[in-house]
């Protein structure tokens, strides 16, 4: 396959498209087909049949739309309509919609025939309108199964004009001057990243995708690696021109089955038409993506780890440096990048670092993908420009607080991030603002709390979290974890006493300071950050043996009190 | 080799390229406490006692995986430091089972050595108590688990030394234990040749040879260095080396 014949791939998947009077696209990424997405699929299929309206109406499968918790999602996309997005379809539902959108012009939303009234959206609801999807741009409008719907929207392209028009250094310049950082977690500048691999001297080189996403709750990587696999593919291959590597790993943890076989089949149709393998689009550059799954180990998201693991090691981090520039898979130079940094890269070269740019803060740019959980009215999966506000994120997207409560608390980073309280809730979301209220971006996690959440108790759920994933390699994080742990649950459970919480001090700063890894220093992040901001809730545990959040039961009693009783 | 200079704790010294700090360092007769470093073997950087300062960066580094670079200014006692390590023995005497007066390595221990010249007298963090099973199953060698310390120093010199690697570690975290082949008793392993390698570089009382009793258990790991220097030198037999 050349350029033309992509374009005419291209076009001939519009036409079709476009032969529909009426498109139903249905999520089915993980949280709509656990709430029986297939099943509806299934109706809205049978009831396609059934009115013989296969050459008006046609179902397309397709990744998460956005507000997960809603599901099952639908969206009816109707030529000069418009576009109607459905929550918490039944197949009962879905057989209905077939026949309402197939045949008549809809009425107006107000006067929707229920049961589809109460189930459509309004098409202004800000959970739509504040978000900007860069990366998601595709996600709930194509099938990830079928390469054709990629390339019907421009898919691949990126690929095409950096292989013919671009040199790889222009290529890593592009990446640079776009401002890109890397959505792992620490934000380290991606083309900077890319400069040094393809600098780094070796006669092999390696492009990992690190799609392993450990952190409790969070689902960022696995919706894009469900919903859109050929660009996470694609950002890999332009990454292996770049640097002047001919093999690409992907990483999958190993819960997401899903993901994991769609970017198989990926691998293998865009292999078939010459998009990736051989001679891509008949130019001299050759890149094979292999497809290795993890063991659900959160420390094997580390990158040493993880190389570690795609060699056939035991999932443990070693010192850098060396760093995988440097010496990475088997001592060859090898460009780590997460998922989500990958799915940027098409966007990039496609639109000019520019507009990229353009987007976001002056040291953030771009968006952020977080998955949004916790005590707002709407959970799911959002993409936003990096500088929004936090409290645009809980009112406007995620629809405020349920039942009238307050807000207390904004959880970002997972395990190695902290929480944010209420005084901050106009602080920009970008890598700089966050890392100076003691918390991260992190990769993307987003956990919002009402008052009835207990600060201790979260700290405490977060530590036992890094306890049972530390690897067990250095001290301070494979026993001070231990510890760390023993002393929250001292202070939750009422038997502390103000010198635990010294110790805790002292121990998370010293874990903190001298763990070999990230896992280790950063697993004080959550003990430190509510220490910070809420230190009234600990001494209320400990002094007045009182949850304020009424989430402890502190029933017992400090050892020194019954030793001078 | 070219030669670098670096300033340890305020005195300018010179260093090979590619050395690391920690062999500078033990060079010049600076003592930092080590556990899972021993000549001979790989490094590890588990430990994390030989932790030192740098100044500019403002971090730490374990010197025993660090190589020496031009100009780095480094300090190896301070406050801070003598502190840390201190913590660091303590999370690792409440970590296992340790009871020096009845420990066949008593008087003779690295861990026990480490932490008296620290000065640690006592531990603040709770025992964690574990139950851990002893394995007496080998002809003339011992392994309790309530004695190690997870330094892997057996594993590395029966991999790499000896070349048998019956021992790895299974788990992790604080479960994470030393096992001999596919974690089976000691003694039903084909692949150890029974050459005592581990038990001499244990640092522990969790290696140790059948017979001993309390405090009778003394290690020797030079062995390490003439295996390694007749290697090097072509010495195939002892009485050459002399
Ligand atoms: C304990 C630990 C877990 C990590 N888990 C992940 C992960 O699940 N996904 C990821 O992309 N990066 C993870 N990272 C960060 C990676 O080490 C690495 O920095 C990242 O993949 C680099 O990609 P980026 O520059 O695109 O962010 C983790 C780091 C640590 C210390
Ligand atoms: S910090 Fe924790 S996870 Fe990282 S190497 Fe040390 S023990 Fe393993
Ligand atoms: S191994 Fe060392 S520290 Fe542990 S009990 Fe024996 S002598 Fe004491
Ligand atoms: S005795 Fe020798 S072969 Fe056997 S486990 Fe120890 S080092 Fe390995
Ligand atoms: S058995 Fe001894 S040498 Fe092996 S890891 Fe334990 S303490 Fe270290
Ligand atoms: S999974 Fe269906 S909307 Fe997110
Ligand atoms: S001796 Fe350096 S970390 Fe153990």
């Amino acid at each position: 396959m050349n350029r033309s014949d992509l374009e005419a791939l291209a076009q001939r998947e519009l036409q079709r498209q476009q032969a529909f009077r009426c498109r139903i696209l249905c999520c089915a990424s993980t949280p709509c087909l656990s709430s029986g997405a297939t099943a509806v699929y299934d109706a809205i299929n049978a009831a396609i049949k059934e009115g013989e309206l296969d050459a008006e109406v046609q179902a397309v499968s397709t990744g998460c739309m956005g507000p997960c918790s809603r599901g099952p999602m639908v969206t009816v996309q109707v030529k000069d309509e418009g576009e109607f997005i459905y929550e918490h379809v039944s197949p009962e539902v879905g057989r209905q919609l077939v026949t309402y959108h197939a045949r008549s012009a809809a009425s107006p939303a107000e006067e929707l025939p229920e049961p589809l009234r109460t189930r459509l959206l309004p098409s202004d609801m800000p959970f739509f309108a504040k978000q900007k999807k860069v990366v998601l741009s595709n996600s709930g409008l194509i099938d990830p199964e079928r390469l054709e719907d990629y390339v019907a929207r421009g898919g691949y392209a990126a690929l095409a004009h950096a292989l013919r028009e671009m040199t790889p250094e222009e290529v890593c310049r592009e990446i640079i001057n776009s401002g890109l950082r890397g959505r792992g977690g620490a934000g380290y500048p991606t083309g900077l990243k890319w400069d040094m691999v393809r600098k780094a001297r070796g006669d092999k080189k390696y492009v990992i995708a690190n799609g392993d996403e450990g952190d409790p709750g969070a689902y960022m990587d696995r919706t894009l690696m469900e919903s859109d696999p050929h660009r996470v593919l694609e950002g890999m291959a332009i990454a292996g021109y770049a640097v002047g590597a001919d093999q690409g790993y992907i990483y999958v943890r190993g819960e997401y089955p899903i993901a994991a076989k769609r970017l198989e089949r990926a691998i293998r149709t865009a292999e078939r038409r010459g998009l990736l393998g051989s001679r891509i689009l008949d130019s001299n550059f050759n890149f094979r993506i292999d497809v290795r799954i993890g063991a659900g180990a959160f420390v094997c998201g580390e990158e040493t780890a993880l190389m570690a693991s795609i060699m056939g090691r035991r999932g443990q981090p070693t010192p850098r440096p060396p760093y995988p520039a440097q010496s990475g898979l088997w001592g060859k130079p090898t460009l780590i990048n997460n998922v989500e940094t990958f799915g940027n890269i098409a966007p990039i070269i496609q639109n000019g670092a520019e507009w990229f740019a353009s987007i976001g803060t002056a040291k953030s740019k771009g968006t952020k993908i977080f998955a949004l959980a916790g005590k707002v009215a709407t959970t799911g999966l959002i993409e936003v420009p990096m500088g929004i506000t936090l409290r645009e994120i809980v009112y406007d997207i995620g629809g405020g607080i349920p039942n009238d409560l307050a807000f207390k608390a904004a959880q970002t980073g997972g395990p190695s991030g902290g929480c944010i309280p209420a005084q901050y809730l106009d602080t920009p979301v970008d890598y700089e603002s966050l890392k100076a209220l003691g918390s991260i971006m992190g990769s993307g996690g987003l956990i919002i709390m009402d008052e009835h959440s207990c600060m201790v108790d979260v700290a405490k759920f977060f530590m036992e979290f890094c306890m049972d994933e530390s690897c067990g390699k250095c001290v301070p994080c494979r026993v001070g974890t231990v510890q760390m742990h023993r002393l929250l649950e001292r202070i939750t459970d009422g038997s502390a006493t103000l010198q635990d919480l010294e110790t805790l001090k002292e121990l998370c700063v010293m874990v903190k300071e001298t763990s070999l890894c990230g896992l280790g220093q950063s697993a004080p992040n959550p003990v430190l950050s509510t220490i910070q901001y809420f230190l009234d809730e600990y001494e209320a545990h400990i002094r007045e043996r009182r949850c304020p959040a009424g989430v402890c039961t502190l029933e017992k009693t400090p050892v020194t009190e019954w030793v001078h009783a | 080799m070219s030669v670098v200079t670096l300033t340890i704790n305020d005195e300018l010294v010179s260093a090979q390229e590619g050395q690391t700090l920690l062999s500078v360092l033990q060079e010049r007769g600076i003592e930092v406490p080590t556990l899972c470093h021993l000549d001979g073997l790989s490094e590890r950087g588990g430990c994390r006692l030989c932790m030192v300062e740098m100044e500019g960066t403002g971090r730490l580094q374990a010197a025993c995986v660090t190589q020496v670079q031009e100009g780095m200014v480094v300090h190896t006692h301070s406050e801070r430091l003598v502190k840390y390590r201190r913590m660091i023995l303590e999370l690792l005497f409440s970590e296992r089972n340790h009871v020096c007066a009845v420990c066949v390595m008593n008087g003779h221990c690295e861990l026990q050595w480490e932490a008296a010249q620290i000065g640690m007298d006592h531990v603040r963090y709770e025992y964690l108590n574990p139950d851990l099973p002893m394995d007496a199953s080998h002809e003339r060698f011992v392994i309790d688990h309530n004695r190690c310390i997870l330094c892997t120093r057996c594993v590395r010199v029966c991999d790499e030394i000896e070349g048998a690697h019956v021992w790895d570690v299974m788990g992790r975290g604080v479960n994470s234990r030393v096992i001999a082949d596919l974690n089976q008793p000691w003694g039903t392993s084909q692949s150890c040749t029974s050459c005592g390698k581990c038990v001499q570089v244990c640092p522990t009382g969790a290696l140790f040879s059948k017979g001993a009793t309390v405090a009778e258990m003394e290690k020797q790991h030079n062995f390490l260095r003439w295996i390694l220097d007749g290697r090097e030198k072509k010495i195939w037999s002892y009485e050459n080396g002399k």
